[in-house]
Parts: structure tokens; C-alpha cells; sequence
């Protein structure tokens, strides 16, 4: 237990560092970090291939591509955009309503049972297989059909308009 | 886990770590007298007899070369690149199975650091963090070839880890399990899996020659174009370490590759073995045929490198999107349509 | 246009047929190729021990010659300095003593007789100039060292050894 706490305060702490960091390149890189941290946390929960899958998809693929734009923008102190004062006030207001919603969600907050699965093992590759080409076949092949048209519609986007090109 | 288990996998951690160095070490001397060879040279032959000390007389200047720190890089990430280069190469180790259970004296000894059964997966996620080491080294150098090179690098290994991961699908839709210690014992004898996945073979040997960054793709240091690529600003061990991964990334890809398509530890008449001389002898002899199959590839590696000349940036991803994954994909069709024709 | 020595060959730009655009053919053959030189005896002369033999016309280190007698023949008369586009040849002249009749051939001889290496180009000029065949380039390569001074060659070093010796 006190493994997770520990992984727990980390991620919560690296997240942090993301959005305080001054540099992209360098939240972007506690970014990493903070995915990683949710590596382990899936590996404390027995969901060895989901672990693992997080970590090549979000932190191997994702979160290089991000920093591989990152790292092509100028990102010099001149070239941020000055921000008006009613951007500003927004921001504070947005911020303030979200910690108000936060803090009365935590006071309506009930402890509940605990989940307890049934089987302990589900997060290994056999068991998580048979349960999604079974039970969760239909939301499986639906998901992949709308990654498909995601994929179609970069492609569209991407490719010139033959018209004015 | 009982003590005697628990020290013989420190002991294996450390003699894995120390091969995986020695093997990359040796691997420097070993390409530059393979080059030697192939251009009718002699290579390296002053440092000891036939030039063997040369590893360790080209560690020593490393070490003793000037560290430079360029005025403009960012300091700690100037660092972290090679060093993460180096342990994400170092890591990656982990699950491959140098040979049988030994049986000594009633114990069990394991060959294999970890049996996780995404093993496959583990090597991937690994690859795939390898370009972590190259990127924020090229960045934080503040230097534009470097920073090119590392754009060259990511982009590279994103595009040849699809096609790679699709030609392993098609392997493991034969093998059922993620497991590298069950897809070498599947592969018992002579049963390789080369035999049942030539093409797979085929696309897997060219992703790993895009993975490790070598010739014929490797662009991210291509010297015409980019001075020294995203090691131009380096210097003394931080060089090394960089230089040193791509061996360690060599040897661990040819391990990997003698595992899931050489049939790993196995060799024809290894029961034979087993049944005549000895049943300890016959996992020793099947360890050394292993590292046999990785040393082959590691050569081959080196004669690929130094017959082929470079791709073309485009040509390159020409390659990875146009070819190597409609290939991948139509490997799975054909799999799945011959294994279900079998059964 | 009509070709005038009828030695115009037409290429024909055939397109690759698919086993020629597959290339792995072409990768096996370069693969032979360079097999082939794997076991090819190598070239390399590694030099400090192995040398290869010279030209016979071959200029190297310059040697200022001693006659059939064991006397120096050079008689200091300068044209060697005097031909040398380098400039690289100074001497010094000095009238033979009584009872040195045996050191030196003429009445006159070189005293001092210097050769600046880093100068010389070793054309081999004072060699056709030399009325006496007192010099000729028939040593070796000239060794390195690190010092300019250290390259000035005088007598000690281009005198050729006395014959009893």
C-alpha cells in the first residue's frame, strides 16, 4: 500500500510540474514522467499488458510525437503572445468554478464498498483477450470503426484540395 | 522466493549486464576489423595481438577526452540524453531466455532474468522509449543538425515500430502467447519459426535495421548532411555512451531476433544431446548456440553496413509506409487465412 | 542527328521489372560482392615493418658521397645551392690542410653542408648539378621529428660512412 502512495504523490507531483514547468519542452517531459508513473500504477493493479500498452502507445509513440513538434516551434520569450486582461480574468474565474465544483463534489463524497474483482488475473493478455472479443465484442469493433474514421479524416485533412491547389 | 533463487538472479543480472558491455565493446573492434576485412585492410592491429586491447585503449580516451558543455545547451538534459540512451539499451535485456533450465544439485536455475508474459511487448516499449535518449540529446544541445538528427531519429523509429509490431502479429498469431521463454521452447529441435514466417522474417530484420539506427538508415547521423547528426555537439564519455548504446542496441535486437525467428536456444538433435551426454551439458551447449546465432547477426548487421550505401530521407519513409506495412498487413491476411485453411 | 564516327550507342531506359524493384536481389548480390572481399588477401603494407620496395628511380634522403678511396668528393663549389629551387642546400667552404689529403678528394671542401628537409622538395636537381656526383637522393624516406631546427641536416647526418667502417 505504501508503494502506491508513494507512486500516487509522484504522479500527482510530476503533473503538477507540467502545468507549472516554463518551458513546453520541459512539462512535456514531466509529462513522461508522469505517464510513467501511471505505468507502474497499472502494474501495482496486476494489468500487465495494459501497462505495458500505455507505455508504448502514450509514452513510445504520443508523447514523441508532441515533443517532436515541440522541439520544431520557436519558443522564444518574444514570441509568446501577449495576453489581454480578460483572458486573464477568464482563466481565474474557469480555475475558480472547477476547484469550487472539486471541493463540493469531495464534501458529497460516500465511501463506498470497495470493487473487488472477480478474477484477480483480468489484466493478463489471455484473460483481457477472451473478455473483449466475448463480452465487450460490439463496444470493441465499434471503437475500432471510429479510430478508422479518425484515421480517414486526418488523411482527408491532409490531403490537398484539388481545386486550389 | 527462496535465497539461493534470489542470489543466482543477481548473479545472472550482473553476468547478463557485464556480456551485454563486453559483447558491445568487443562489437567496436569487431566492426572495424569486419570493415577492415571487406575493403581487403587489415583494421586495428597495434593495441595487443591483432589490435584485441583496442576497446579498452579507445574506453581510455574517452574517459580522458575534455568534457565540453556548450554555453547554450541546457545543462541537465544535456546529461540525461545519453544516459537514458544508454539504460534504455541496457534495460531491454530483461526477458530474453539465454538457454533451458539448468538443473544442478536438485536447484533449478532459470536463464532468463524475468518471465513476464508480454515479453514482446516489453522489448517494444523499451525500443520505443530508446528514442527518449536520442531526442532530448538533440534538443538539449541547441544545435540545429543536432536537433534535425533527433527529429530524423523519432520520426524514423515511429514509422519502422508500426511495421515492426504488424510483423510480429503475424508471428504471434503461430506462437498464442506473448512469452519470449514460450516462443523459444515452441520452437524445440529444428522447428524454427523462419520456416513458418520468411516474409515476416524479412520485414522484422529491416524494421530492427531501422530501430538500432544503422546502415542503410542511418540517417539521424548521416555526416554529409548533418555534420555528425544528433551527437555533433558531444564529447568524451557522453559520446561513448551514445556510440556504445547502438552496439547494445544491436546485440539486444539480434538476441531478440535469434529468439523469436532462430529458434533461440534450440539446434537440431538437442534431445539427442540430452538423452546421450549429459542433460546438464545440453542447455550449455544450447546457450552457446544462441550466442552463436547472435553473433552471426551481429555480422551480418556489419556486412549489411558495409556493403549497402544510405537511403534517401524520402526514400526511407517511402519505404516504411508504402512497403514494409502493406507487406506486414498482408503477411497477417495470408497467416490467418493459411492457419485456418490447416486446421 | 547523324552520328559521325558511328560509334553511338542507344540506351535503352527499360522499366524495372518487379524483381529489380523488390532490390533484394540486387542487396544479395552486393551482399556477394563484398563476401568475396572478406577473404581476399589484404593489401596493407604495415608500414614500419613491412616496407615496400622502391622505384628504381626512387629520390629520398639525400647522401653526400665518399670516392673509391674513402674521400669526400664534395668540393664546395656550390652549384647544388645554386640549383636548387627550394633553396634548401647552404654550405660553407674551407681550404684541405696539409696531411687531411686523405679526408678530402679536391683542395677545397664543404666545411659546413647543410639541407633544410622541410625545404627540400626532393626534385632531385643538385644531383644533375653536382659536377663531382658527390650527391645523390638514394636513401630512405626522410624520418619525422618535432622540431624545425631539428630537420636542418648537416654533414654528421649526410656524409656517407667512411668505407673501413
Amino acid at each position: 500500500m505504501s508503494t502506491f502512495y508513494f507512486i500516487a504523490f509522484l504522479s500527482i507531483f510530476f503533473s503538477i510540474l507540467v502545468i507549472s514547468a516554463k518551458n513546453p519542452v520541459h512539462s512535456i517531459l514531466y509529462l513522461i514522467l508522469t505517464f510513467f508513473t501511471f505505468t507502474i500504477h497499472y502494474i501495482l493493479m496486476n494489468a500487465q499488458f495494459l501497462a505495458i500498452v500505455n507505455f508504448i502507445v502514450y509514452m513510445g509513440a504520443i508523447l514523441v510525437l508532441f515533443l517532436y513538434t515541440l522541439m520544431l516551434i520557436n519558443l522564444n520569450k518574444e514570441s509568446e503572445p501577449v495576453k489581454p486582461f480578460m483572458v486573464k480574468f477568464a482563466g481565474v474565474f474557469g480555475g475558480g468554478i472547477l476547484i469550487v465544483a472539486l471541493v463540493a463534489s469531495l464534501k458529497s463524497l460516500g465511501v463506498s464498498n470497495p470493487v473487488i474483482l472477480k478474477n484477480p488475473d483480468l489484466g493478463l493478455v489471455k484473460n483481457l483477450g477472451k473478455v473483449l472479443f466475448n463480452e465487450f465484442l460490439m463496444p470493441f469493433e465499434v471503437s475500432s470503426v471510429l479510430l478508422l474514421s479518425a484515421m480517414v479524416g486526418a488523411v482527408l485533412l491532409a490531403t490537398k484540395d484539388p481545386k486550389t491547389a | 522466493m527462496e535465497t539461493t533463487d534470489l542470489i543466482f538472479r543477481i548473479v545472472l543480472i550482473v553476468i547478463i549486464f557485464a556480456i551485454s558491455l563486453v559483447v558491445a565493446m568487443y562489437s567496436t573492434y569487431a566492426e572495424r576489423k569486419v570493415a577492415a576485412f571487406f575493403q581487403d585492410r587489415i583494421g586495428p592491429n597495434r593495441a595487443g595481438p591483432w589490435g584485441i586491447l583496442q576497446p579498452l585503449a579507445d574506453g581510455g580516451k574517452m574517459f580522458l577526452k575534455e568534457e565540453i558543455i556548450p554555453t547554450n545547451a541546457t545543462p541537465f538534459l544535456f546529461i540525461v540524453g545519453p544516459s537514458l540512451a544508454i539504460l534504455t539499451a541496457c534495460i531491454g535485456s530483461a526477458v530474453i531466455p539465454w538457454g533451458q533450465a539448468i538443473v544442478i544439485g536438485g536447484h533449478t536455475f532459470d536463464l532468463q532474468v524475468t518471465d513476464i508474459n508480454v515479453g514482446i511487448l516489453y522489448i517494444f516499449g523499451v525500443v520505443s522509449l530508446g528514442v527518449y535518449g536520442i531526442m532530448i540529446g538533440g534538443w538539449a544541445s541547441n544545435n540545429k543538425y543536432s536537433l534535425l538528427g533527433a527529429i530524423r531519429a523519432a520520426s524514423q523509429n515511429i514509422s519502422y515500430e508500426i511495421s515492426m509490431g504488424l510483423s510480429i502479429i503475424a508471428l504471434l498469431m503461430l506462437t498464442g502467447t506473448l512469452s519470449l521463454k514460450e516462443i523459444a521452447e515452441q520452437q524445440h529441435g529444428f522447428a524454427w519459426n523462419v520456416w513458418r514466417q520468411p516474409l515476416g522474417f524479412v520485414l522484422f530484420l529491416v524494421c530492427a535495421f531501422a530501430e538500432t539506427n544503422r546502415s542503410p538508415f542511418d540517417l539521424p547521423e548521416c555526416e554529409t548532411e548533418l555534420v555528425g547528426g544528433y551527437h555533433t555537439e558531444y564529447s568524451s564519455m557522453k559520446l561513448g555512451f551514445y556510440l556504445f548504446a547502438e552496439y547494445i542496441n544491436m546485440f539486444i535486437s539480434s538476441a531478440v531476433m535469434a529468439t523469436l525467428y532462430w529458434g533461440g536456444y534450440n539446434y537440431p538433435g538437442m534431445d539427442w544431446v540430452a538423452a546421450h551426454v549429459g542433460p546438464t551439458i545440453a542447455p550449455i551447449i544450447g546457450v552457446v548456440v544462441f550466442f552463436g546465432k547472435i553473433f552471426f547477426s551481429i555480422f551480418f548487421f556489419m556486412w549489411v553496413r558495409w556493403t549497402i550505401p544510405r537511403f534517401r530521407y524520402d526514400q526511407l519513409m517511402d519505404l516504411g509506409w508504402k512497403v514494409l506495412i502493406p507487406l506486414a498487413i498482408a503477411n497477417i491476411v495470408l497467416t490467418g487465412v493459411i492457419t485456418t485453411l490447416l486446421n | 542527328m547523324e552520328s559521325l564516327s558511328n560509334k553511338r550507342k542507344v540506351l535503352e531506359v527499360k522499366p524495372l521489372n518487379f524483381l529489380e524493384r523488390a532490390y533484394l536481389p540486387a542487396i544479395m548480390g552486393g551482399l556477394a560482392t563484398t563476401m568475396k572481399h572478406f577473404f581476399k588477401k589484404p593489401v596493407t603494407i604495415s608500414y614500419p615493418e613491412e616496407k615496400r620496395e622502391f622505384s628504381e628511380n626512387f629520390r629520398g634522403m639525400h647522401s653526400l658521397k665518399r670516392d673509391e678511396n674513402g674521400k669526400e668528393r664534395c668540393t664546395a663549389c656550390g652549384l647544388c645551392a645554386l640549383s636548387c629551387p627550394a633553396e634548401a642546400i647552404t654550405m660553407t667552404a674551407a681550404e684541405r690542410k696539409p696531411g687531411e689529403e686523405n679526408l678530402y678528394r679536391e683542395e677545397k671542401y664543404a666545411a659546413v653542408y647543410e639541407i633544410n628537409m622541410l625545404r627540400c622538395i626532393f626534385c632531385g636537381l643538385c644531383e644533375e648539378a653536382c659536377p663531382k656526383e658527390a650527391i645523390y637522393l638514394d636513401g630512405d624516406i626522410v624520418p619525422t621529428d618535432y622540431l624545425r631546427k631539428d630537420f636542418i641536416y648537416g654533414k654528421d647526418k649526410l656524409v656517407e660512412a667512411p668505407l673501413n667502417q
